[in-house]
């Protein structure tokens, strides 16, 4: 276990049982929530919380604000239904997809980084956000390549489709077809590279990434030189990130704008980061698992609420469905200031009292 | 234009936008167009020079970056839709003068919505995390997360229309030449903040007060000044330049959605950072060079015109890394 997760426990009674109980609940999705509805929502439960470490990396363990994540999300995404729609559909063509893509990553976020990680932190998160809007529109425009704003539907290889059946009888009253195949590759892949991350923030390296982002001109001093790693983070987000858009895109068998690209999705990020916890692995899994649940959830609730409320003014307006994000970027400004390790990090300091 | 910063003028950005200008009319060679083009990428820079120079000097000031300006970009429009709607008689009037009865009331009420929302940002958001740039990064992303859901509350989701007045509609020609008749008006609201941001900061003690503390804040509050009394006053105009300009685009696209700010935010960081982050001359360059490289590339090669903005940075970035015009900090 100690080697599993690199030494670096919960450290939290609480927080252990929330990761053990969304590490079942995830495991077992199939089993314990049949419908397609859950099952689509536990996918992006994986895929989201690979997505958001691979942010924290960068956000809560070096210090340096990226707008760009979501351009390496919808690389990934691109880079294989690309793949797949031109090429003979097949695993080989997966792999080119990827292949492609993650060396496609690898290059623009070099160039990003080596361009702008000298200076100040601000500097970086505006070329950024000047790269991937860019991006965006360029995904959006190149339609022959791209799709263009209606994206590229592709087929997958024969065992991931929802029409093959690999066991001729339901186990368990559960259908062993494509989308189960599917559903275990994005879940075994999330968790192998999330371990992979946690390996990483825990290694020699990581902790020189901590020391550059506690104070940079020490590391500096120290002899270490943080352009050089702040570049390596930036790659192994970006690296990280293509591969979370490959596996969200084999789960939703389409690649678009809205999927990958949106700035929303971006905001979604930086929600799920500090909600859960900067700096803290589990904190994207707790995040990720609370926003996405929310955003498939909480609507309804509040729809409720909204409709008992209707005869207040302004409160159904202010509690409609649609403002959920309202709601989520309220706690958000709250914990930047108030718990800047967010859940984690609360549940932790429970602790040490 | 470095007359702004008060010393000896670098006039190499300049002759260079004088140049892409001879260079494009070379390569249209069709003057008529060349003049519609030139307006309307002088309007557009204005325009955005209008929204962004306030955002460069609050970060010259206080080392702030704040990433909701492009809120306040957004309420300045819907604003000014909103008060187009009450006049909307005047609005639909076939008289020039009494199509401003109905422009100026928005736009002035833009500005003032616009710099009364910035003091209240400027208190609650950004006040409490000075200092800290990647906590200033993520509140103001999130304060404009808030601010965007509020404007869906007040205002609706749906797309405004914002109708622009009847006499500020079409273009005039002059032989074959057809400028925008908004574009004008753009490009003289333009000039004259310009104009009257030069005066404030070069012919007053507040303006050499604010390019003191652009250049050293410690020897100016070491001079028994409020440096954070400037910072207030430096932050609200600029909210509420950021509305007039909002109100201005909105009015040129005749429709206002809340992505308004966000989609301009992109140009504006270009634009900054192009010009040299904390100068006003820069941003003044920088904007105009931006507009204008857009609307000749845009008339030139449509399929390079997306990138050409990003190329323009990049560009300027090879060539001086802190800018067009670095401002020099202690």
């Amino acid at each position: 276990m100690t080697s599993l997760l690199s030494g670096d426990f919960p450290r939290s009674r609480l927080l252990t049982a929330m990761l053990v109980a969304i590490f079942v609940a995830l495991a077992l999705a199939p089993f314990v929530f049949p419908g397609t509805r859950p099952l689509d929502v536990a996918a992006k439960v994986c895929v989201f919380v690979l997505l958001v470490a691979s942010y924290d990396l960068l956000l809560g363990y070096t210090g340096i604000v990226s707008f760009a994540h979501t351009m390496f999300f919808g690389i990934g995404g691109y880079g294989i239904a690309i793949a797949l729609s031109r090429f003979e559909v097949g695993w080989s063509a997966i792999a080119l997809g990827s292949a492609a893509a993650v060396a496609l990553s690898l290059l623009v976020s070099f160039l990003i980084g080596l361009f702008s990680l000298r200076v100040k932190a601000i500097f970086f998160a505006m070329i950024t956000l000047a790269v991937a809007s860019f991006f965006a529109i360029l995904a959006s425009q190149l339609s022959g390549v791209t799709g263009g704003e209606d994206g590229i539907t592709f087929k997958v290889p024969e065992l991931l489709r929802p029409a093959y059946r690999l066991l001729e009888d339901p186990l368990l009253g559960v259908t062993i077809g494509g989308r189960f195949v599917t559903y275990y590759l994005v879940f075994g892949a999330s968790l192998l590279l999330f371990l992979a991350l946690l390996r990483v923030v825990n290694s020699p390296f990581g902790r020189v990434l901590l020391a550059i982002r506690e104070n940079d001109f020490r590391a500096e001093a120290l002899g270490y030189r943080t352009v050089i790693y702040r570049t390596i983070a930036n790659c192994l987000g970006a690296v990280v990130a293509t591969l979370a858009g490959v596996l969200y895109a084999l789960w939703l068998r389409y690649t678009g704008p809205n999927t990958t690209l949106d700035f929303g999705i971006m905001i979604d990020i930086l929600l799920m980061v500090v909600i859960g916890g900067m700096g803290t692995m589990y904190g994207a899994v707790i995040g990720a698992t609370i926003f996405v649940v929310a955003q498939n959830y909480l609507q309804d609730a509040m729809k409720a609420f909204s409709g008992a409320m209707k005869d207040v003014p302004l409160l159904p307006d202010l509690f409609h469905p649609d403002r959920w994000l309202l709601w989520l970027g309220v706690l958000f400004v709250l914990s930047v200031y108030y718990f800047p390790h967010g859940i984690v990090g609360q549940l932790r300091a429970r602790l040490r009292r | 234009m470095k007359a702004i910063e008060g010393q000896r003028v670098d006039w190499i950005p300049p002759a260079l936008m004088l140049a892409i200008m001879l260079g494009a009319l070379a390569m249209i060679g069709n003057p008529s167009t060349w003049v519609t083009l030139t307006v309307a990428g002088l309007a557009m820079g204005l325009l955005i020079f209008i929204m962004s120079s306030g955002l460069t000097l609050v970060f010259g000031l206080m080392d702030v970056m704040n990433f909701a300006h492009g809120l306040f970009i957004a309420v300045g429009a819907y604003v000014a839709a909103s008060v187009m709607r009450l006049f909307s008689a005047s609005v639909a009037s076939e008289s020039f003068l009494v199509n401003l009865g109905a422009v100026v009331p928005a736009l002035l009420a833009a500005m003032l919505v616009a710099g009364v929302l910035g003091l209240a940002f400027e208190r609650v958001i950004i006040r409490p995390v000075y200092g800290q740039h990647l906590k200033q990064i993520l509140i103001t992303t999130g304060g404009m997360i808030v601010a965007e859901q509020l404007i869906h509350v007040f205002w609706g989701p749906d797309l405004l229309p914002l109708p622009r007045p009847t006499t500020l509609r079409g273009s005039f020609l002059i032989g074959d030449m057809a400028i925008e008749k908004f574009r004008l008006i753009a490009v003289v609201v333009g000039l004259v903040v310009f104009a009257a941001m030069i005066v404030i900061l070069n012919r007053t003690k507040t303006g050499l007060l604010i390019r003191a503390g652009v250049e050293n804040k410690e020897m100016v509050e070491a001079m028994g000044y409020r440096i954070r009394r400037l910072f207030i006053a430096v932050f609200v105009a600029g909210s509420a330049l950021a509305g007039l300009g909002g109100a201005l685009w909105g009015m040129y696209q005749e429709s206002v959605t809340v992505h308004i700010g966000a989609n301009m935010m992109v140009l504006i960081f270009i634009v900054i950072i192009i010009g040299g982050l904390g100068s006003i001359g820069g941003c003044f360059t920088g904007a105009l060079l931006v507009g204008l490289v857009a609307n000749y590339v845009g008339f030139l090669s449509p399929k390079i015109a997306l990138g050409s903005n990003i190329l323009l940075m990049v560009m300027v970035l090879l060539w001086r890394p802190q800018g067009l015009y670095p401002v020099a900090k202690q």
